[in-house]
């Protein structure tokens, strides 16, 4: 899907911006969560990471945010823009109106204005789930390494290239409504691991780890996961399958 | 004062740190690791295109070994690195892709038969051999003799750090998230650990470890133009700094790739031109052959990006209402190989520039992406000037990288040195000198310090902008000891930058908010960021020579003969304005791959008088050993094996000696 985008047109005066941003610091027990609007000239290119900076360097100091690589492919940056979880360092203001509406994803521990704490979560989340490959021997370091077929490397890959940026949590019902929902990230995760060889867990492994509510059973298949994911993984088609194998593990 | 104990504490959450970790607890001893960000966030995951182990899968790979790679490191590095730290490295870089194979990492393998790739702009037909069919497969990258990348499409940095993440996990080390280590607890002579700030609510407490590894990264936020995330402002080299005790080494020494996109300075990978793409000018015209008919474009990231500046200056670069740049074009990959092969690459394209990559060429330019210098360690990855401190990855001058880095080196570097310098770890901490004998009046008098050093600019009231100077910091370091480098800018920025110290001094908050407030964190990095700009810039300003990633044009020649050494920055006394330089220098005598011509890029070096000598005697040793295997001359010529742990020290298997090879 290529972002199309809205050319401003030749020679006309640059947009003034108004980004109304939630605010609020939970590190002050009175501060109370308000909409606060920084007004800003549009600039060629301008990303939503340039904006906040340049609030923040002109008009506001003490601003909260996360950005990283800036670069779309480290997930620090989620948050909600006009209402949709996105990665705010590769959204460009070009693409929006002249007010845009920033708040930081739900779900998550707030940690101030626009900064939340996705690292906690997901930590907790990869020592529920135990995503990692089990390994029971040591590795021969000097020994040529296992062989893999050149596509099944890539379809690994293609699960594997998860950021952990929380917008599918952000834009998932079940999780609104159960804390302990594991989401699309955790689901992902759980299938990337059953695909690869070199993980050795049975799916009766894998049902003891997804196989309720809080798992697999518990997506309603909504499936905003799937339509806002970043990194455009086949959310839909893993969670559905992952189903499947597991109705089935369940059942015998 | 909260003091939380362990044996190891690691600084930094990146590849470097994790790895080290996980030696160091593997070998029980109990570790804890500090982060700025969640751990899977940090900037290891923005490395693309790959990393090199002399595996020799692939059938271009064919004939490769530790001595192709040593040689390539060595001439990369323009002679300026520590030859016996290469030989480490590139002996145990095929164990580190194994080992992460095991974990995980999905590496793209060899396809048995017949594949169309482009070479030097053309397409050509390969057969893989089905002996390899299944094995780690390898691409081009810059200044290498063989095709040895190993690759996870351009995400290789994601899947490594999520693989090597996800085992710290497994092995239940924690990883104290959103804290910055802000000084260390040391007496002059030993560390004890390190006074951290917890990012969140803003408090400090003491970790006190037998061991503290710094692994914090480099620090491409001096620059203006970088390719490198926002938090790799090099703090953890600057703490170390502040010691007074440890030096930063080559600081001076900075890379700049070749590929930027323009202006935003986001990466796009060297897997780019690797995998065949083309640099072109204005006129579409595919200058690097110009310049460079050996390598064109996939001589090393140095001269790359100086040629394409000298061309830019000629008058042949392209622009937009940014500024000048050039082409990049890997349309002549098509569509499926990008899709394939290049998909970061690709939406980079898309996200930031909203062009299609498969019909559309990418605006690029150099921009700041490495930092060879750092902490000055011995090949075991202790600091010098403190016992108990470590340091690896980028953070160090371990000195695998000398004044040029090549692709894919870095990444590999993290890895294996966090897997022998986690071991040198866990044998400090085993033996008596790893003893903890800290007194609480030490802990408390650095935590102290370190309490008012943020209250003193918390509560000054000054007239000057954190951020204001550090933009003007950031724009004189771009501007001014950049690529292309001349005394009489180097001399005007090393001012610059003193003026900006001093007026570091005298900053005003605007506010005051509860928590780790974004713009006292701000203040408080600046003053140490300045402090590392000047070792940058002076080191650079004294260098008097050309080497690597070092070019001036005033002395454009290498000189072996004066400048066969390394820069060593201290800052002594903290009223100091500039650092105090001191030099060791690289011994000859001791050299494998004695000072020659690179292969690329100008060939004018002013000799060292042991040059010859050594020459002499590697051909001697050499030919003496003409009927023993490589393993022995190697042994013979500098012998390494002995700097290793002791199970990273066997011969590495490959698949049976491909046509050709010579044993």
């Amino acid at each position: 899907m290529i972002t199309l985008f809205r050319k401003p047109k030749p020679g006309a005066a640059p947009r003034r911006l108004t980004l109304h941003i939630l605010r609020c610091n939970p590190a002050d027990p009175a501060s109370k969560p308000y909409l606060q609007a920084f007004e800003l000239e549009e600039a060629e290119g301008m990303t939503l990471f340039i904006a906040l900076n340049e609030i923040r360097a002109t008009q506001d100091p003490s601003l909260q945010f996360d950005f990283v690589c800036r670069a779309g492919i480290c997930g620090s940056c989620a948050m909600l823009v006009d209402g949709r979880p996105a990665l705010a360092c590769r959204t460009l203001t070009r693409d929006y109106g002249s007010d845009i509406t920033l708040a930081p994803l739900p779900f998550f521990e707030l940690i101030g204005d626009l900064s939340v704490n996705t690292g906690k979560w997901m930590r907790g989340t990869a020592e529920r789930l135990q995503t990692w490959i089990a390994q029971s021997e040591a590795v021969d370091l000097d020994a040529l390494e296992a062989r893999m077929e050149p596509a099944l490397a890539e379809a690994i890959y293609e699960l594997d290239r998860c950021i952990e940026c929380g917008c599918c949590i952000a834009g998932c019902g079940t999780a609104q409504m159960n804390e302990n929902f594991v989401g699309a990230v955790g689901l992902n995760k759980i299938a990337r691991f059953r695909l690869d060889p070199r993980d050795t867990r049975s799916d009766a492994e894998f049902f003891e780890l997804i196989g309720d509510d809080d798992g697999v059973f518990g997506c309603m298949s909504l499936l905003g996961c799937h339509d806002l994911c970043p990194k455009e993984l086949p959310l839909q088609t893993q969670i559905a399958f992952l189903r499947r194998k597991m109705a089935v593990t369940g059942l015998y | 004062m909260e003091i939380i104990h362990s044996d190891v504490l690691v600084i930094g959450g990146g590849l470097a740190g994790l790895r080290a970790g996980l030696a160091a607890q593997k070998r029980g001893q109990q570790v804890i690791i500090l982060s700025l960000v969640p751990p899977k966030r940090s900037h290891s995951a923005a490395a693309q295109g790959g990393m090199q182990a002399s595996l020799a899968n692939a059938l271009k790979g064919a004939g490769d070994n530790e001595d192709v790679h040593f040689e390539d490191t060595v001439r990369g590095s323009d002679w300026g690195n520590d030859q016996e730290v290469a030989r480490m490295f590139t002996h145990v870089a095929p164990k580190a892709v194994r080992e992460l194979a095991a974990w995980g990492v999905p590496w793209n393998r060899v396809e048995a038969g017949e594949r169309t790739v482009i070479i030097d702009g053309k397409p050509v037909t390969l057969t893989e051999s089905a002996d390899a069919h299944g094995l780690i497969t390898a691409r081009d990258f810059g200044g290498t003799r063989k095709w040895r990348t190993c690759y996870v499409a351009d995400g290789t940095g994601h899947a490594m750090l999520y693989a090597v993440s996800d085992q710290t996990i497994a092995a239940g080390i924690p990883v104290h998230e959103r804290r910055e280590a802000v000084a260390l607890i040391h007496d002059g002579e030993r560390c004890h650990g390190a006074i951290v700030r917890n990012l969140i609510d803003g408090k400090l407490s003491a970790y006190v470890a037998k061991a503290t590894c710094i692994a914090t990264g480099g620090f491409g936020r001096l620059y203006q133009a970088t390719t490198n995330a926002v938090i790799n402002e090099g703090i953890g080299a600057a703490i170390a700094l502040d010691t007074g005790v440890v030096p930063l080494a080559n600081m001076e020494a900075i890379q700049f790739h070749p590929t930027a996109i323009f202006p935003a300075g986001i990466l796009v990978t060297e897997g780019c031109r690797g995998d065949g793409g083309l640099l072109r000018d204005v006129d579409g015209h595919r200058f690097m052959p110009d310049y460079e008919p050996e390598k064109k474009e996939l001589a090393s990231r140095d001269v790359v990006s100086r040629r394409m500046e000298a061309h830019i200056k000629a008058g042949k670069g392209a622009s937009n209402r940014f500024g000048q740049h050039l082409w990049l074009d890997i349309t002549l990959l098509g569509e499926a190989h990008i899709n394939h092969k290049l998909r970061e690459v690709k939406e980079i394209c898309q996200y930031f520039l909203g062009i299609d990559p498969a019909k559309q060429w990418i605006p690029v330019r150099p921009a700041q992406h490495y930092s060879m210098g750092g902490i000055r360690t011995n090949a075991d990855g202790a600091a010098r000037g403190l016992r108990g401190l470590f340091a690896c990855g980028e953070a160090a001058c371990w000195d695998l990288h000398g004044f040029n880095r090549l692709g894919g080196n870095s990444v590999a570097e993290t890895v294996v040195s966090g897997m022998i310098v986690g071991e040198a770890i866990a044998d400090f901490c085993a033996s008596t000198a790893g003893e903890l004998t800290v007194s609480t009046a030490l802990i408390r008098q650095c935590f102290e310090r370190a309490q008012s050093e943020f209250a003193a600019i918390a509560n000054h009231h000054g007239k000057e902008s954190a951020s204001l100077l550090l933009r003007e910091m950031q724009a004189t370091m771009t501007a001014q000891v950049g690529i292309v480098r001349h005394g009489e800018a180097m001399n005007a920025a090393v001012n610059t930058l003193q003026d900006l110290l001093l007026r570091s001094r005298d900053l005003g908050l605007s506010g005051r908010r509860s928590g780790a407030d974004p713009e006292l964190t701000l203040a408080w990095r600046l003053q140490k960021m300045l402090k590392l700009a000047l070792c940058v810039s002076y080191g650079a300003l004294q260098r008097t020579e050309s080497r690597g990633a070092h070019f001036r044009e005033d002395y454009p020649q290498r000189n072996d003969a004066d400048w066969l050494k390394r820069t060593l920055a201290s800052w002594p006394n903290s009223e100091q304005t500039l650092p105090t330089l001191n030099y060791e220098s690289l011994d000859i005598a001791r050299m494998e791959l004695p000072p020659g011509w690179r292969g690329y890029g100008t060939r004018d070096a002013i000799e060292h008088p042991l040059t010859a000598g050594r020459q002499a005697e590697v051909e001697a040793t050499r030919a003496a050993l003409a009927s023993s295997d490589r393993h022995a001359v190697q042994a013979a010529l500098m012998p390494f094996r002995h700097l290793l742990p002791a199970h990273l020290r066997g011969d590495n298997a490959r698949i049976g000696q491909h046509p050709g090879e010579n044993a």
